[in-house]
């Protein structure tokens, strides 16, 4: 069975920062993205006041350190290429441990490197403070369209289904004797994956049915309002004006 | 709620349906079912049962023959009308079942009727109180029983205060224990019934009277006792008893309505 709806990156809490309404935080997030992505990468200890900024916020949602840096581990295989970048970019080279690396490549793997793990870290502390749900109405409340949040939320709700539907194809296959082991088994795990499409979207058709009967007529009914107060706003806001303060000091500095 | 009682829940007269491809799937089907009845369909595999159920709402149209629900023709524009009053539940709780919480789907009839704050809260919880199923209104679906989500999938419909509830094979995949709790639900509701089983015992159990639909065409209406007695009839339309199960024998433990 998999997790549904308590979804594993959320940490269950009742923090200052779990209690505001998910709209607030997602534009706050956003905001604190796009500042720290606008900062030049020379300014480093911009980078380490956001870093503390950031540090500030999981202390006060009480989301301990370790918990932050094994999500934060998601973001390797994304930033493995910026490693890369010192040795293969050209122009002025500097000679570190007696290897030649090029200056803008190490600036260019520091910039990727600090913006994405200050990003990474902000939508961890974003996903671990607020549910999987709560992030949907907060989506909706932000007038993302609507078809986009409604397809998230059947994906949140049939992902269990469907996967279960493909753990028992594969207890049935293997009930028959079959270990996929190689190449040659493939197109039997192909057509599998295809008679799972056909049912998947055929479930589709029925769930559909079931909407119409109760009344679905094109857009999805509001049930939850989630409404923030001025001070809530503000609240929210502190990250991203405090962001973008230390952002215009890089700048002019 | 009607204000006149002697309109019937549900009329269907003279109607006969063809798929696009051909396929003809009614006959001329012609069914009255009185308000507050509890109405058991019973056919074969194939003998048009889910495509009358989806006539019933309206999700079906184009054929021959009128379908009415207390009064109101099934038509375009009545179909919102006829959706709130025509509760299907589905074979399967999965599909019905489309929200990420219990509280969202049994809200979401409900809301699409523009329903909205403390209204609809009390509209949620009644419903899931009338399934006993008030203490899981914050779960996900995935996360109940089979039995608990065909309960759930009950509320959802019963939140839509329904004239007629339509059960389409309500005691399929369902253990003896949550089959009896279903059946005790159901007979506590006061609401007109039309349960669409193969599920003979079951239709004994919860209906006076019964139906059986075979290859598109009402072939009987009666008692549900005689017509399970009926060997000749039940054998002609493959219907037939689990092993063991006698309808002769008087039921011991509950009456028969």
């Amino acid at each position: 069975m998999g997790a549904g709806h308590a979804h594993k990156l959320y940490r269950h809490g009742h923090s200052p920062v779990h209690g505001l309404p998910p709209h607030c935080k997602l534009a706050a997030t956003l905001a604190f993205v796009v500042v720290v992505v606008s900062t030049p990468r020379e300014a480093v200890w911009a980078f380490g006041l956001y870093a503390a900024l950031l540090a500030a916020v999981a202390a006060v949602a009480r989301i301990p350190a370790g918990f932050l840096l094994r999500r934060l581990l998601i973001e390797v295989p994304f930033v493995a290429f910026a490693v890369l970048m010192p040795f293969v970019a050209e122009g002025e080279r500097v000679q570190v441990l007696g290897m030649s690396l090029s200056v803008s490549g190490l600036w260019g793997a520091w910039n990727v490197l600090a913006k994405g793990t200050l990003g990474v870290a902000a939508s961890v502390l974003l996903a671990s403070t607020t549910e999987l749900r709560a992030l949907l109405l907060g989506l909706q409340r932000l007038k993302l369209p609507p078809l986009l949040v409604q397809i998230a939320s059947f994906m949140i709700r049939y992902g269990d289904v469907i996967s279960d539907e493909m753990r028992r194809m594969s207890i049935a296959r293997r009930s028959r004797g079959f270990e996929a082991s190689g190449i040659r088994h493939w197109g039997v795990l192909a057509k599998t994956a295809g008679a799972l499409f056909i049912r998947s979207y055929e479930r589709g058709e029925r769930v559909y049915l079931a909407m119409v009967s109760r009344g679905y007529a094109g857009s999805m009914p509001v049930i939850d309002e989630v409404a923030a107060t001025r001070a809530q706003w503000a609240y929210a806001s502190v990250l991203p004006v405090t962001a973008l303060a230390v952002c215009l000091m890089g700048w002019t500095l | 709620m009607d204000p006149v009682t002697s309109t019937p829940s549900l009329e269907v007269a003279g109607l006969a349906y063809a798929y696009p491809d051909g396929h003809q799937a009614l006959f001329g089907v012609d069914l009255t079912v009185g308000q507050g009845e509890r109405v058991a369909l019973l056919g074969p595999n194939g003998a048009g049962k889910t495509t009358l159920v989806l006539h019933l709402n309206g999700i079906l149209t184009g054929g021959v023959g009128s379908v009415s629900v207390a009064g109101l023709p099934v038509e375009k524009r009545n179909l919102a009308e006829i959706r709130r009053r025509v509760g299907i539940v589905f074979q399967d709780p999965d599909d019905q079942l489309f929200m990420p919480t219990v509280r969202e789907d049994v809200a979401f009839g409900p809301a699409a009727a523009g329903m909205r704050g403390a209204e609809l809260e009390e509209r949620v919880r009644t419903a899931l109180d009338q399934v006993g199923m008030a203490d899981f209104a914050d779960r996900p679906p995935h996360h109940l029983s089979f039995g608990q989500r065909r309960r759930v999938a009950v509320a959802t419909v019963l939140a839509m205060r329904p004239e007629i509830l339509v059960l389409d094979e309500p005691s399929s995949n369902l253990d003896p224990a949550s089959r009896r709790e279903l059946a005790d639900i159901l007979r506590s509701l006061d609401v007109t019934v039309l349960m669409v089983t193969h599920d003979l015992p079951y239709a004994l159990e919860l209906c006076p009277r019964s139906v059986v639909l075979s290859e598109g065409a009402i072939a009987a209406d009666g008692r549900t006792r005689e017509l399970l007695c009926d060997d000749e009839l039940m054998r002609a339309h493959r219907l037939e008893l689990p092993f063991g199960f006698d309808p002769r024998t008087p039921l011991l433990t509950r009456p028969a309505h």
